[in-house]
């Protein structure tokens, strides 16, 4: 058997996404706060950024970025249940549903702000 | 990564549930409409529950994603071992300070 073979486990993807979800959360958290931050030089400098965000492109990776952040709260929800609790059938099924709803999460968010 | 370091993040991980589900409605509440700064400032400024939970938000982010990217930058990056605990505690600090910052500025009238 290959040293890679286990890389196609549903539950080794898994660790991958919520590894990689993890990291550009928090290579985004910095800019985060930093957009927050404006307002600390006024409401109207917040708001020209705000206007900024309006673009489609912006949106689309503010949708990316709810997706991530929700398979990474789920996924990790799902480490703690299993972690925590007599718990250990289904585990690909749970990853691949924390997967799934993370999805429909980010469609929510983007369909809401049309 | 030793046992305090993981009792931490799965510590910050349960912590951090209940915080970002909230954060999740606030975001599908406050984008139905379009963000304005007045909205977001209405609601945030002179709060006081919303400094506690954000504080508490910022606290527990730091220290979560520090140790998550320590592990990543130990075990994917070509980083001497010895860099990699000064450059996860500066990450984390960074966070924390940010977040004070951002805090602030949305919280203080």
């Amino acid at each position: 058997m290959s040293l890679l073979a286990h890389r196609t486990s549903p539950l080794w993807i898994a660790a991958l996404i919520h590894r990689l979800s993890g990291l550009g959360l928090a290579i985004f958290l910095p800019f985060h706060f930093l957009a927050l931050g404006l307002a600390i030089s006024g409401e109207a400098r917040l708001e020209n950024f705000l206007r900024w965000t309006d673009q489609p492109l912006v949106k689309l990776s503010e949708t990316l970025l709810v997706g991530l952040l929700a398979v990474h709260m789920l996924g990790g929800l799902r480490l703690l249940m299993l972690e925590n609790f007599a718990w250990r059938g289904g585990q690909a099924w749970l990853a691949l549903s924390a997967i799934a709803a993370a999805a429909v999460i980010a469609f929510l968010f983007l369909a809401s702000m049309f | 990564m030793n046992v305090r370091l993981y009792i931490w993040q799965r510590g910050t991980a349960l912590l951090l549930l209940p915080l970002l589900l909230l954060h999740l409605a606030v975001i599908f509440y406050a984008t139905r409409k379009g963000l304005s700064a007045a909205d977001i400032l209405a609601r945030t400024r002179g709060s006081v529950a919303w400094a506690l939970y954000y504080g508490v938000f910022v606290a527990a982010i730091s220290v979560h994603a520090s140790i998550g990217v320590r592990t990543i930058l130990a075990e994917w990056m070509p980083l001497p071992a010895r860099m990699v605990n000064p450059a996860a505690i500066l990450f984390g600090l960074l966070l924390a300070v940010l977040g004070i910052r951002a805090i602030a500025a949305v919280v203080l009238p």
